[in-house]
């Protein structure tokens, strides 16, 4: 009994739900409060007005959540080749941006040297499985049981090789990418809802649809083969998955390669939309906010992390960058994952992280 | 034969403990210092001291900042650069708000303004670790340079943009601005660079700078142990971003003498100093200046160096292949040496103490 009288009460605020929920009523309360001052008032701007457009356009809405939707599924797909090589072998792989940009490069680049569309994408694919080979041969392998800090500079080294090694043989011009000789769709819909018009870009519908069945493949191919199976043996604990006779070596090469394949679709699909260039690159650290939402370890959650900072990112630039200049862009996305953190130090859908002394 | 400790006997605790204990190291330091304030400035030109000798000086002092972050703390920061801004643009503020006052008295106080914001910024790594942390930093950078660009009252609202070194002296020699000599400017910078070097190597030999290790071993062994992670981890952040705001006051006003800072404290720059601490050696100070010579002085060596030799290069591939020989180099020295060139350092001194009849 007298154990029972002595346990502390229940801190309710360490619960992080308890805390989202005095947060958001702390918004709330302070919207009332503003809706309260004058419709010129600060606080009028940033807690009423966007909602008072967002209802006033609702085709605007409509038409920014899909902007922010296809940004976020492709932030997704660079954080689905972080999280590949992450889970099966603890690397933080900050070269999978330049992996985009170079296997769109090389793509591009057979193109134009006079080999057809699906041959170039085929040799391409094959160009990104030397790299996979020669990365785990040159790189990995010698660093095998590193700290993590120096495997993820060593993915630092791979990235200026790559740079370097694209713009050299493919020059630095931005390239346009071979989007209608892949069969891509070009032009747009134009959709009448919520009394107003939205469009759709084709490329981003196309975009949507080969991420959705890329990601289902993955899955499939995770839990119904003999590799994918390996490869969830590797992720869960390296030892036994050597003790079991799994070649870590071999799965390596396997997974770089697989995020190699990811990085292409990635490639071709951004470079459709844009153009093939290295700015690529401070696109692809974009990424890390997702994958920092969703947790390193999780498939789903990169997926879900990268919609959420898509989505969030094009709304928050859209409604509330205005009030500050404008640009909020660039830096919208490391606040919103920041917010997620302090709630959930491990991602939406990461492991917990538990520690022992 | 040369480097052997036979025969130094210490006899109390304070010689024992010194950072240098043996007296051919306290003598080879003599002997650096000596070269870096007679010989460099009497011997070398123009461009050597502007392009060589500058950089180095100014990476070193970011390096140090980063790796007493990094490398003693054990916190991953990405925003190295926004805190360098955070520096030069508070030297700026202050230069054109009080032109009267000391340059140098100013380039050192700038440091304080990037160390507050840096603690705001820390203060997530209360709760988050590791690599999450490195996003939170991300958040800094790209928010401080965002802020750079779109808050006009940072560079006095004028039209370019940039900030425009003005011309201020210091005991009637200029030291900033287009009459202000490389020697001077070089002069200043070493300066600087030896008197928070010698702090830092106290800092961290002393017993914040054991909290701080205990702290990047281990965080919830150190709170056991009654280390305080709050104070630990802030401090860490606030020295860091003091090193680092320093060292960007001197980029832009010793260094670039003006310019489109907004630019320069981009996110490469960011990645551009942890490589240095990396490659260099975490959790050293020597490793801090090997890093910074060896990332500073070898775009510009490759850049000058190769065409002298009779290597020809056009302008645009010198630069990539610069790129991928730093990215090569960078995995050989990983593969080869992990814990930096530092622990190479310190395997030279070993060898040496026995050479050359080492059984």
């Amino acid at each position: 009994m007298s154990d029972v009288a002595a346990r502390p009460a229940p801190n309710l605020l360490a619960n992080g739900w308890v805390k989202a929920g005095l947060i958001l009523a702390a918004i709330v309360v302070a919207a009332v409060v503003g809706s309260r001052l004058d419709s010129s008032g600060t606080l009028y701007k940033i807690f009423i007005d966007p909602f008072d457009q967002m209802a006033a356009a609702p085709d605007l809405l409509v038409q920014t959540i899909w902007e922010g939707l296809v940004t976020g599924v492709l932030y997704a797909l660079i954080a689905l080749g972080f999280v590949l090589i992450f889970k099966a072998s603890g690397v933080f792989n900050f070269a999978q941006g330049i992996m985009v940009v170079f296997s769109a490069l090389t793509l591009v680049g057979l193109y134009e040297m006079g080999v057809p569309a699906f041959l170039a994408v085929i040799l391409t694919l094959g160009v990104m499985f030397l790299l996979a080979v020669t990365i785990e041969r040159v790189v990995l392998r010698p660093l095998v049981n590193q700290p993590d800090i120096i495997l993820f500079m060593a993915t630092f080294g791979i990235t200026y090789f790559l740079i370097g090694l694209g713009e050299s043989v493919f020059g630095g011009n931005p390239k346009q990418m071979i989007a209608e000789q892949l069969y891509l769709p070009k032009g747009a819909i134009d959709l009448k809802i919520l009394g107003g018009l939205v469009t759709l870009q084709k490329i981003d519908i196309a975009a949507a649809i080969i991420a959705s069945v890329m990601i289902a493949v993955l899955a499939l191919f995770f839990q119904y083969t003999r590799i994918g199976r390996a490869l969830r043996a590797v992720a869960d604990s390296h030892k036994a998955a050597l003790s079991v006779g799994i070649s870590l070596n071999q799965i390596w090469v396997i997974v770089w390669f697989t995020a190699g394949i990811v990085a292409l679709i990635t490639g071709i699909m951004w470079g459709a939309r844009s153009d093939v260039s290295f700015a690529l690159e401070i696109v692809a650290l974009k990424a890390l906010p997702v994958l920092i939402l969703g947790g390193f370890t999780s498939i789903p959650g990169a997926i879900i992390g990268g919609l959420i900072i898509g989505i969030g990112e094009k709304m928050g630039e859209f409604y509330w960058g205005p009030l500050i200049g404008g640009g909020i862009e660039s830096w919208l996305a490391y606040f919103i994952a920041l917010g997620f953190l302090l709630f959930r130090p491990q991602g939406l859908f990461g492991d917990k992280i538990i520690e022992r002394i | 034969m040369f480097y052997r400790e036979a025969g130094q006997f210490k006899s109390t605790y304070q010689a024992d403990m010194a950072v240098f204990p043996i007296r051919q190291d306290r003598i080879g330091l003599a002997i650096i210092l000596a070269i870096a304030f007679v010989v460099i400035p009497y011997f070398g030109d123009d461009f050597f001291i502007t392009s060589v000798m500058i950089p180095f000086l100014v990476f070193s002092l970011a390096a140090i900042g980063l790796n007493i972050l990094t490398g003693y703390t054990g916190l991953i920061s990405l925003g190295t650069a926004a805190f360098m801004g955070v520096g030069a643009y508070a030297c700026y503020k202050m230069t054109t708000l009080f032109p009267g006052v000391n340059i140098i008295v100013l380039i050192l106080a700038s440091g304080l303004f990037s160390a507050a914001i840096g603690v705001l910024f820390g203060l997530p790594s209360l709760r988050i670790k590791g690599f999450y942390l490195a996003v939170a930093t991300l958040a800094a950078q790209f928010f401080l340079q965002w802020s750079f660009v779109r808050v006009p009252w940072l560079y006095n609202y004028n039209a370019s943009g940039a900030i425009e070194v003005p011309q201020r002296l210091v005991f009637g020699v200029p030291v900033t601005g287009a009459l202000a000599t490389p020697e001077t400017r070089y002069f200043v910078c070493l300066g600087i660079v030896v008197v928070l070097t010698w702090f830092a190597s106290n800092l961290v030999h002393g017993k914040i700078g054991r909290s701080w290790m205990a702290v990047r071993d281990m965080d919830i062994a150190a709170e056991l142990m009654g280390i305080k992670l709050l104070n630990a981890k802030l401090l860490a952040f606030a020295v860091s971003s003091f090193y680092a705001g320093v060292a960007g006051a001197m980029m832009i006003f010793l260094w670039y003498g003006g310019g489109e800072a907004a630019d320069a404290f981009s996110i490469r720059l960011s990645f551009n100093i942890l490589f240095m601490v990396i490659i260099g050696g975490l959790g050293s100070l020597i490793g801090s200046f090997f890093g910074a010579a060896f990332l500073s002085i070898l775009p510009t060596a490759m850049k000058f160096g190769l065409p002298a030799l009779g290597v020809p290069m056009a302008g645009a591939t010198a630069e990539h292949v610069t790129f991928m020989l730093i990215g090569g180099l960078i995995i050989f020295f990983l593969i080869v040496e992990p814990h930096g060139l530092a622990r190479l350092w310190q395997i030279g001194k070993q060898k040496l103490r026995t050479w050359p009849f080492p059984y």
